[in-house]
């Protein structure tokens, strides 16, 4: 591959740190300012099944990650990315805060479709003590027939999510360990 | 679609930094797998300003009550959200948090000894403009003690949050303010891997902008991962 002819380098990630809420969630820092983005990731419009999905960010010494941020990036149940093709209000987009005691994490969309590969929703983390948020993906138990899942191999499973009841899915993340998650340089 | 440029690590924190002593546990240890860019990292959410109010780009008016001002020197911090290939991003949501003047953040978690300022929330947001073009107007936050080492001082920062058109573009960083003694001391700013690139997120006093008896500017840029051009645009 050639070297990009590049006029500009980019801008030098930070990390969130432990006040994100304030900019991101300000309810959550303590305070009502305005509106904030991001509540509600599929909207009152689309169609498909309605499903929970809820877990932990863990650190390496076994700890939940209670100031960590998520951000989703979801197609529709019809596998459109907005804004093309989507439902009237469905955005696809939302972000989540972790509790400040459990660390545990929680949001409500609708299953997304897929035009090539298995359904994923796609997971951007930010915390005190990451310098550069991480990507990866949240894949669902019957998963199959996706080449990233086939690229990644024996480190796959980390990436799907168990069925709690029906509609309610878990996805721990592991930032360390043996079963550290799968994360991308996208 | 054409796919983005790769990541240019070498412009970027590790995510171990020894120095910064929080990323120990918070570090993948593996590899980043590399994917090739497919709809999921290529797209990404489009905002418009009917999710924003008017005023929300206003720091000094924000949250303050009628009538009254934060405390605290008057600065803007502008600049434009360019790509690498220095085209503008319009219409990119950016959000910025900081601490008051005092060095203290409007948050449940911080109890730092200065004062909370009535007048300041300490958050914005706004939409870039068609050059790409954003503007906050705020006060200058102080610098404060964080529990990295026995006497270890953030120096005065903005956070900011950006959105480019694809999901594999979004960008957390701090913007310090050009002069700011703690910068070569602080362990966060320490993770870039380079002085080029430290200067690269360091706002420079700007008095071409500045308003007489009223506000100092600095100059902010934003850049954010370009894309491969297309064959169609080589010769535009
Ligand atoms: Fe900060």
């Amino acid at each position: 591959m050639t070297r990009p002819n590049k006029e500009r380098v980019e801008s030098a990630s930070q990390t969130a740190g432990p006040y994100v809420h304030i900019g991101l969630a300000p309810t959550a820092a303590g305070f009502e300012i305005y509106e904030e983005a991001g509540r509600d990731i599929a909207g009152p419009n689309a169609e498909g099944e309605r499903i929970r999905v809820e877990g932990v960010v863990w650190d390496g010494a076994g700890e939940p990650v209670r100031d960590a941020l998520i951000e989703v990036w979801q197609p529709n149940a019809a596998g459109n990315y907005a804004p093309d093709g989507v439902e009237a209000g469905f955005r696809g987009w939302g972000r989540v805060i972790c509790d400040f005691d459990t660390g545990e994490w929680a949001f409500e969309t609708v299953r997304p479709g897929a035009k090539e590969g298995a359904p994923h929703l796609n997971l951007w983390i930010v915390a005190r003590g990451i310098n550069i948020g991480l990507h990866t993906r949240m894949y669902f138990p019957d998963a199959t027939e996706d080449p990233v899942l086939t690229q990644l191999g024996a480190r796959a499973h980390t990436l799907l999510a168990t069925e709690q009841t029906t509609g309610v899915y878990r996805f721990d993340i592991r930032l360390q360990g043996t079963q550290e998650t799968v994360f991308f340089d996208v | 679609m054409s796919g983005l440029y790769p990541r240019d690590w070498s412009v970027q924190p590790a995510a171990n930094t020894p120095d910064y002593r929080t990323t120990k546990f918070r570090s993948p240890t593996r590899p980043l797998v590399r994917l090739e860019n497919t709809p999921s990292d290529s797209t990404g959410p489009v905002f418009n300003h009917d999710d924003l109010g008017p005023d929300d780009w206003n720091l000094l008016t924000n949250f303050a009550r009628p009538g009254e001002s934060p405390i605290g020197p008057r600065i803007f911090v502008h600049g434009r959200v360019l790509d690498e290939n220095a085209r503008p991003v319009p219409n990119a949501l950016v959000e910025c948090w900081q601490a008051n003047a005092g060095g203290r953040y409007r948050h449940k978690v911080d109890t730092y000894l200065a004062p909370i300022d009535p007048n300041f929330g300490g958050c914005g947001r706004t939409l870039t403009d068609s050059e790409g073009r954003y503007r906050f107007h705020t006060v200058q936050p102080g610098a404060y003690p964080w529990p990295n080492g026995p006497n270890t001082w953030r120096p005065a920062h903005v956070h900011f949050s950006v959105f480019g058109e694809a999901f594999a573009q979004r960008l957390i960083t701090q913007c310090y303010f050009e002069g700011d003694p703690f910068i070569p001391l602080c362990a966060i700013v320490q993770t870039i891997p380079s002085a080029e690139a430290v200067d690269g997120v360091t706002a420079k006093l700007d008095m071409s902008e500045t308003v007489p008896h009223d506000m100092v500017a600095y100059r902010f840029d934003i850049i954010l991962r370009g894309r491969h051009r297309t064959w169609h645009e080589g010769g535009l």
